[in-house]
């Protein structure tokens, strides 16, 4: 229109603009080049690292907040606690302390602190930091955020003097041996005012006396730790521990492909296979810690007596609870579902922790039997109908809802396999996909439920989610309980194995408490998953997994995985070296075939232009 | 290339006043009246969004508490604990009511699972989801808006076919799978092609300074810069391409051509800066998300970005962080649109009038 005769002459943006792009492009493929040299020459003067992939965030470098997994497994290279765990068995061994015993009432116990520990600003470690760490717990609630489970029970801390720690109980409790609590120096921590908020993330190195000293964090990023050249029971061989950000599963995995990482925790099967037949990696599958179970709405109620929720009630009565389980064949399961890498489920706790493990003896285990599945229904009077449904006495189809993770694939393929088993005797399913189960669990609007714990080596916890204490208090609240199980049976076992300090009795009892679980049928454990994890064996020459015959590396109870590693000293610079060359030189031939293109391809427009 | 005029052009003019009522003089006035509107407009949509992301998120399902201690032996008092600290055990109006009062002095509250201030969390996340979606979207800015005149002027042709062909197959793949392609092919190194480039993360944390740092993270930047514009600068390009396309039958390009202009010179100063408002429009959306950043790239690439603390902010939910995050991805979408708004009457002085 008019503005035509007014544009003035000027150099055309959009041909600069171009130019502009074409010189990032040049610019990015440069850059290919130059940091590689820059790493390689890193990994020469820099010393042997240890570099792991995770994906999990920090919530916090504060002992007392963090509570997520790869806080608490760094906590533990960081700070000592009180005792720790053998890699052979997971059975008490020294930490922090040397020696503990109770008194003849159960209510004192007292611990040798060690006196070769100190703290890595080179202050020594007293009883004095473990009573203060204690103290503070019971007197502070926000420093009980994480841990306050642990000192509960606990009337009074004292350090009698600089190696004697006293610990006075409200009434006895068999687990002070397993306070897996990590001890601070006092003279760091008493100067911290609002713990809620301290994250412990500002000042490093941070003073610590574990195997490593945490000395650099960028969230999401990075943790970094250095080797605690005075750590008692010997200094790691690695010169460096990196904890690396992998959001992604299979971008760590192409890491450690690339050795860019030395370890990978948490693969899928489909992963696994994949490194098992490449060079220089090993793929670990090991016993796991969890248990996979099929949990049962025992009709949710709280502590007041008052019932909610809408569990089918046909699952109150135990024959049905039985057939259901006798009709899931676990071996299915861990072949078709799990590959292959999982363990058929027997009792609650895993076989990794033999002293407590517990499996069904044949008379009372349920064995997949379906057509003596058919039976116990039949005598129980759920008789089919016309359509063949089975209907219970009053009328009502036995159609249960299942909870499944929509997050975990193990779930719906498992869902899928329970519809067809139970479908053909006469009960449907319907597997109920959600992304957040929390809350139709809380309300007890579920019939049956995918359930899974990770176990510790001492099992307390995960047993007392399961007695009528943990039930909410009101309908309204919710409780620790973790299936609105109560039966008192259980917690007759349960009150005396909190009190028992004989180990092999308290065994004993834990077994009795798992027959007494499997029996009410609320808690079919189906399978114990494996842990799969991968590393290099030109960056990891040996390592010490738990249990030490086969076990995992990742989350271990313990420093052990990454305090024994020891590094392959082979000459990896040659090969950086080379192809760093290569890196170069192929980038160089980009650039200079590009930029070739990009002068040709500019000049010819030019000419172009010209030529009109 | 000339065609028959369409009267559309023509029309167009006088129908953009007359919406507006008479024709006024004096055109800064108008054009403050202009900016004052949309300002005004964009500080109500912010209030809004200030308000609803309170109740927005409270629908997601999910017990905070529960979902943070999952795994971990936790007694009742801990979890009563927990729930004092978070303020959820107050009722549903208070803790609205102290949102707010925050919220307006600036305070956007304590992440519950990161127990740190909001804004901290964000303000330290922000610069990496800025560089990245940031250089993404200049860079397939520029891309589609060249490739996309190109196509328009030559449309029909084997090079306009060939470059919206490319575009659109590039459009259609998920940008994780590419991401991840581009990982195993050019991180990780396939066949004759050697690992140029790191795997993941945003520095490799050696502890370079100065030039060496900016080049690792220019290194580490290639690769979600190349996912994000492949997959990114088909939208610009089309939209381009259509807009030109509607321009290229008008008179004016007619007269400018019969003034012996050359073909080069009518396209730049003449056809695109006509067509550019539709496609400013949306470089000012895409840029508005730049903030948001990419969840998905973020994630394969590992980049510590919004993008990602988002996700894990959801997954709980850490109330706090979700609103925070909404309220602020709001905003520079608000900010963006209002630029945008300011902008018009610039280009295209049809606007605002």
């Amino acid at each position: 229109m008019v503005m035509v005769t007014k544009v003035p002459p000027r150099p055309a943006p959009a041909r600069r603009a171009l130019r502009l792009l074409l010189a990032t492009g040049v610019a990015a493929g440069s850059l290919a080049a130059v940091p590689g040299t820059a790493q390689a020459e890193d990994e020469k003067s820099g010393g042997t690292t240890l570099t792991v992939a995770v994906s999990q965030s920090i919530d916090s470098l504060s002992p007392f907040l963090a509570q997520k997994l790869t806080s608490t497994s760094i906590h533990r290279l960081a700070y000592e606690y009180l005792t720790n765990y053998d890699p052979k068995d997971a059975r008490t061994v020294p930490g922090l302390a040397t020696a503990w015993t109770p008194s003849a009432d159960k209510l004192t116990w007292t611990y040798t602190i060690r006196k070769d520990s100190t703290w890595s600003d080179g202050k020594p470690v007293t009883a004095e930091d473990a009573a203060w760490t204690f103290r503070k717990m019971m007197t502070d609630p926000n420093a009980a955020t994480a841990n306050g489970s642990f000192t509960a029970n606990f009337a009074e801390v004292t350090a009698s003097d600089p190696q004697t720690l006293v610990i006075r109980l409200k009434k006895p409790q068999a687990t002070m041996t397993a306070l897996d609590v990590p001890i601070v120096p006092k003279h760091v921590w008493e100067k911290v005012g609002d713990f809620s908020k301290f994250n412990n993330d500002k000042q490093f190195p941070i003073v610590g006396n574990g195997p490593f000293v945490i000395t650099d964090f960028k969230v999401d990023q990075y943790i970094k730790l250095k080797p605690n050249k005075k750590f008692w029971r010997g200094a790691p061989k690695f010169d460096e521990l990196v904890f690396k950000y992998y959001k992604d599963g299979d971008a760590a995995v192409a890491a450690l492909q690339k050795g860019e990482v030395s370890f990978v925790p948490n693969l899928t099967p489909a992963q696994a296979d994949a490194l098992k037949t490449q060079k220089d990696i090993k793929v670990n599958d090991a016993p796991g810690r969890r248990f996979y179970a099929l949990a049962t709405n025992p009709g949710a109620k709280a502590r007041d007596g008052k019932t909610f929720g809408n569990g089918h009630p046909a699952l109150l009565d135990p024959a049905v609870r039985k057939a259901l389980f006798l009709a899931v064949d676990r071996t299915t399961i861990v072949d078709k579902v799990f590959q292959g890498h999982a363990v058929e489920g027997q009792g609650y706790i895993p076989p990794r922790f033999g002293s407590y493990f517990w499996e069904p003896p044949a008379a009372q285990k349920r064995t997949y039997d379906p057509a003596t599945a058919e039976k116990v229904l039949d005598a129980a009077g759920y008789r089919k109908n016309a359509d063949g449904k089975r209907v219970g006495k009053d009328g009502r189809p036995l159609d249960f809802r299942i909870l499944c993770h929509a997050t975990d694939p193990n779930d719906k393929a498992v869902g899928k396999y329970l519809q067809e088993w139970w479908g053909k005797l006469g009960i449907g399913l319907k597997v109920e996909c959600l992304d957040s189960v929390s809350d139709p669990w809380a309300k007890g609007d579920y019939d049956l439920a995918f359930d899974g714990w990770s176990v510790n080596p001492d099992p307390d916890y995960v047993l007392s989610i399961h007695t009528c204490g943990t039930l909410p208090a009101t309908p309204k609240d919710t409780g620790a309980t973790d299936n609105f199980i109560c039966d008192p049976q259980f917690d007759g076992l349960y009150a005396q194995q909190a009190v028992e300090y004989d180990a092999a009795k308290r065994a004993d009892l834990v077994k009795r408490m798992q027959s007494r679980l499997y029996d009410t049928g609320y808690m079919n454990v189906m399978a114990y998953p494996n842990a799969l994890e991968a590393y290099r064996t030109d960056q990891i020459r040996s390592i010490t997994t738990m249990p030490e015959a086969a076990g995992n590396l990742w989350g271990q109870d313990g420093y052990w995985s990454w305090w024994s590693a020891v590094p392959t000293a082979q000459a990896e610079d040659d090969q950086g070296g080379s192809s760093t060359g290569v890196i170069v030189g192929i980038a160089a031939a980009v650039v200079v075939v590009v930029g070739a293109g990009l002068f040709l391809g500019l000049r010819r427009r030019s000419t172009a232009d010209d030529r009109e | 290339m000339t065609t028959a005029s369409t009267p559309a052009d023509v029309a167009r003019a006088p129908e953009a006043r007359a919406a507006d009522g008479a024709p006024r003089t004096g055109s800064s006035a108008g054009y403050l009246r202009h900016a004052a509107g949309k300002l005004g407009g964009a500080l109500v949509s912010l209030f809004a969004v200030l308000v609803t992301s309170f109740f927005l998120f409270r629908i997601i399902p999910g017990d905070p508490v529960k979902a943070m201690t999952h795994g971990v032996p936790t007694s009742a008092e801990q979890l009563a604990t927990l729930r004092r600290q978070f303020g959820l055990d107050l009722p549903l109006w208070q803790q609205f009511t102290d949102y707010c009062a925050h919220a307006l002095s600036g305070d956007l509250g304590i992440s519950f699972q990161f127990r740190a201030p909001v804004g901290d969390l964000i303000a330290e996340k922000l610069p990496a989801t800025l560089l990245l979606t940031g250089v993404a979207v200049v860079i397939y800015s520029a891309l589609g808006l060249w490739l996309g005149t190109r196509s328009a002027w030559r449309h029909g042709g084997l090079g306009d076919k060939l470059n919206t062909g490319i575009a659109l197959t590039l459009w259609s793949v998920p940008s994780f799978w590419l991401g991840l392609l581009l990982i195993i092919v050019f991180s990780v190194g396939m066949g004759p092609i050697p690992g140029l480039f790191p795997t993941g993360g945003m520095e490799s944390g050696t502890g370079e300074t100065g030039f060496g740092y900016v080049l690792d993270v220019a290194h580490h930047l290639v690769l979600p810069v190349v996912t994000l514009v492949a997959v990114g600068y088909a939208q610009t390009l089309l939209v381009m391409r259509s807009s030109l396309l509607d321009e290229m039958g008008g008179d004016y390009l007619t007269t400018a051509r019969a003034k012996g202009l050359r073909d080069d010179v009518v396209r730049r100063r003449h056809a695109v800066p006509n067509a550019l408002l539709p496609t400013v429009t949306m470089i000012f959306i895409n840029l508005g998300h730049v903030a948001a950043g990419s969840i998905l790239v973020e994630t394969v690439f590992s980049w510590p970005g919004l993008g990602g603390l988002f996700y894990q902010a959801l997954s709980v939910p850490d109330l706090p962080l979700v609103q925070g995050l909404f309220v602020v991805f709001a905003a520079a979408m608000i900010l963006m649109n209002l630029i945008a708004d300011l902008l018009y009457p610039l280009l295209d002085p049809r606007v605002g009038r």
